[in-house]
């Protein structure tokens, strides 16, 4: 094992060196030079576990189950990394953060360099240590992988990320923001690819002005993903540092119906604009009975819980129907955060309905492990076929039992009914979480924006839409997808932005050279 | 945070609040509404525009003091602050080419009904206006009303202390029975829209209902505010809030809104022992 662990080399080119050249992004003056390669032997102990809250104690409580990393665990944790001449993890995340970089700062004791590289790339550092899905990503592209267990990168970004928002404001690290270049951008929604977008264009010297409809920052981390996942004042904390970088964020505002998308453009004297609304309608089943009290879309039910705090009624104002029985339908993290939600509001059952089985869930490993450990019980091969209920209320769900055929078009096995094997569910509340379609409210106020035969906004590969100057990316564009994968197309969206911008203002030029000869 | 300009007391529990929203009050438009948060800790609440003024930068609604938000909202007086207030939503009332048009306004829905009826006035519309309410106490914008260019104003109570003493239906029933309608509009309780519903569809007289589930966020992404319309499940905020009175399920319409009717009812009385002990 031993000869694995390479021999000191110089430190690489920066990443401004990573093939960005003509996108504006050499203008990124704070990107640091990376920690030179640290001389350690890379530990072969196992990878180190996260400390979580007692499983009896959190399934009643909204306090966060993972507690992160010690120092003493960071440290062990990063000297697995083998800092690999070729670090193969850089290229399985979405934005491209220089893992191997950030991993030397902590071996090295230089965790404020290893901050500095994190946010070079990623605004969010703390909130997506916590939820993107690493084992499919940078952690999958781990060499180590190939063995046995990849280096914990999410767990270490999550320690650095903490680590900064543990400082007073002023002390944390603040990505350098470039000279002004007098050019406002509009984002629409405050979601990450929203405040992706929006910081990457700070970085660039745009005056970023986020529009947010909700009254508050942060979009599905602060309305879907639960505070026992992602504590909401650590999404507040990162958000701060975006203000601080001079990111305008307006809440309350619709786009699509306070403003529309021409008018941020044409009369507000936007110079260009980012859409990133999310996708926002909820999809439900179809089925009889879906419309009785104690039926919630995931959507309301997290919405209720997370941003208005609902667990917290009547402190907080807004109610939530506290079932006793629950019945989460689907297999995805949204159906994991509705489940664990409702154990957490006192539910005295919580059943996991999903159509396929355990393999075919699209739910990360760690949340269904977590969900289960918790005590949601899991109905696999079933098929919600009728909700029933009794005066205005849900009393019970009816499900269809079914069976795997072969692989569909996704390449997971096809579920079928078997015949007259309907079997009723007894709950009180029933929580449809199949995922959300595009919510058309800001698309139907913008017709010159061209939008795909399911609402979706198309967009090119940097974002770019039917309109010019005017970007689009995360859900919007892509349909459901994670957390990171919006954030990065909010990235790459900026430096389109600032490529177009770059661009007009060259025609304009050349356009008064040409008029004034 | 929104400063409110004005407040004005209608009835014991009916409060008018003006408030300064310049960028909604440019886009607002009859029949559709705003969702306000009070203060930090206060939930959404969507509330239909009784009037606005784009030049002067404000709107106002109507609302009657039932829960807990809604008495926090009547302590707020000119001068206050409301923490949110987001609009303009849902879909504007069509007003265009009714030709004789009747709009009833019951309870504080008579607040909505007086933008919708100016907007059908302007728009060409043969308007009627057919007012109701418990007793005169509780009669609002009568005056307002009174300086529109309708075509009549019936004002019905059910005690008779003004007007005539009857419910809404009937003087709908009568002028559809006179072949005198060509639409109907219906403004108010669920239970009022229904009866309104199902007077005109006895003549065929084409009748929308401007509906008030419960809502959340207001932009069509919680699904709160479902309502089956014909054989389709719609939303009150994107869809609506105005759907054809023909086709709505008014029953289950009248149980969502009572989903959280219990709980409401022990914060509601928290709150005013709070507010009790805090004036001692």
């Amino acid at each position: 094992m031993q000869d694995e662990v390479k021999a000191p080399q110089p430190p690489e080119d920066g990443e401004a060196a990573t093939g960005e050249a003509g996108t504006g992004a050499d203008r990124l003056v704070s990107a640091p030079q990376p920690v030179a390669k640290p001389r350690h032997r890379a530990s072969r102990a196992l990878r180190t576990p996260m400390r979580e809250r007692d499983v009896r104690e959190r399934a009643r409580s909204f306090d966060e189950v993972n507690l992160g990393y010690s120092h003493d665990e960071a440290l062990a944790e990063a000297m697995r990394c083998l800092q690999c001449a070729n670090p193969t993890c850089i290229d399985g995340c979405p934005v491209n953060i220089d893992i191997k970089s950030f991993i030397g700062g902590i071996i090295e004791g230089d965790t404020r360099t290893g901050i500095e590289v994190l946010k070079a790339r990623n605004a969010l550092p703390a909130a997506c240590g916590r939820v993107c899905p690493q084992e499919e990503q940078c952690e999958a592209a781990c060499v180590l992988a190939k063995k046995g267990d990849p280096v914990a990168i999410g767990r270490l970004e999550r320690y650095l990320g903490d680590l900064d928002l543990a400082c007073d404001l002023e002390h944390r690290c603040k990505p350098e923001v470039g000279e002004a270049t007098g050019r406002r951008v509009a984002v629409v929604g405050s979601g990450p690819a929203g405040l992706a977008c929006a910081g990457e264009l700070a970085r660039l010297g745009h005056a970023a002005t986020v529009f947010e409809s909700l009254h508050a920052a942060g979009g599905v981390l602060i309305y879907g993903i639960p505070e026992f996942r992602l504590p909401k004042d650590i999404v507040a904390s990162e958000i701060e540092v975006l203000v601080e970088m001079g990111v305008e964020i307006v809440t309350d505002v619709v786009i699509g119906a306070t403003f529309t998308v021409a008018e941020l453009m044409d009369e507000q004297g936007f110079d260009a604009v980012f859409i990133a609304s999310g996708a926002g309608l909820p999809v439900f089943l179809g089925i009889p009975g879906e419309n009785f009290n104690g039926v919630y879309s995931a959507n309301e039910f997290l919405t209720r819980v997370n941003l208005m705090k609902a667990y917290d009624f009547p402190h907080h104002d807004t109610p939530v129907w506290r079932g006793r029985t629950v019945a989460v339908v689907g297999g995805g993290n949204v159906a994991m955060d509705s489940a664990r939600t409702a154990l957490r509001l006192g539910a005295e059952e919580v059943f996991l309905v999903y159509r396929r089985t355990e393999e075919e869930m699209p739910a990360r490993r760690e949340e269904v492990h977590h969900a289960r450990e918790e005590g949601v019980e899991f109905k696999m091969l079933c098929s919600p076929a009728e909700i029933v209920g009794h005066d205005g209320w849900v009393t019970g769900l009816v499900a269809t039992r079914m069976e795997l055929g072969e692989p569909d078009a996704s390449g997971r096995r096809a579920p079928m009914c078997v015949l007259d094997s309907e079997f009723r569910i007894e709950c009180d509340t029933v929580i449809v979480a199949l995922g959300t379609r595009a919510n058309p409210l800001l698309t139907n106020a913008a017709p010159d924006v061209e939008l795909s035969s399911r609402g979706y906004i198309v967009a090119g590969p940097d974002g770019e839409t039917s309109k010019p100057g005017v970007f689009a990316g995360g859900d919007i564009v892509t349909g459901s997808a994670t957390v990171i994968q919006a954030m990065g197309a909010g990235k790459t969206a900026a430096r389109a932005i600032d490529t177009w911008l770059e661009n007009r203002g060259q025609a304009a030029r050349a356009g008064d050279v040409g008029e004034g000869a | 945070m929104f400063e409110v300009v004005a407040t004005r007391q209608l009835s014991e529990s009916v409060f008018e609040t003006t408030v300064r929203a310049p960028a909604i009050a440019a886009k607002a438009r009859a029949g559709q509404f705003l969702i306000l948060r009070v203060d930090e800790l206060g939930e959404r609440i969507p509330l239909t525009f009784s009037d606005w003024s784009s030049d002067e930068g404000w709107v106002r609604f109507i609302f009657m003091r039932v829960g807990k938000t809604t008495h926090k909202l009547s302590h707020v007086g000119a001068g206050g602050f409301l923490a949110d207030v987001v609009g303009p939503l849902g879909k504007p009332t069509v007003v265009d080419g009714l030709g004789r048009v009747a709009v009833v306004g019951g309870g504080v829905g008579a607040a909505v009904a007086y933008p919708v009826a100016r907007a059908m006035c302007e728009a060409g519309d043969d308007v009627t206006v057919i007012l109701g309410a418990r007793n005169r106490g509780l009669l609002m914008l009568e005056e307002e009303f009174r300086a529109l260019p309708l075509g009549a104003l019936v004002i019905c109570t059910d005690d008779g202390s003004t007007g005539r003493k009857d419910l809404v239906t009937a003087p709908l029933k009568e002028l559809c029975a006179a072949g005198a309608l060509d639409h109907a509009m219906a403004i108010g309780p669920a239970i009022m829209m229904k009866f309104c519903a199902a007077t005109t569809r006895e003549f065929a007289v084409p009748t929308t209902v401007s509906l008030n589930p419960i809502m959340v966020d207001g932009t069509g992404m919680c699904g709160a505010c479902r309502v089956s319309v014909g054989a389709k499940t719609l939303f009150g905020c994107v869809d609506g809030p105005d759907f054809d009175g023909h086709l709505v399920d008014f029953e289950e319409l009248m149980s969502r809104q009572r989903v959280y009717a219990d709980v409401e009812q022990e914060a509601a009385a928290d709150f005013e022992s709070e507010c009790a002990c805090k004036t001692k």
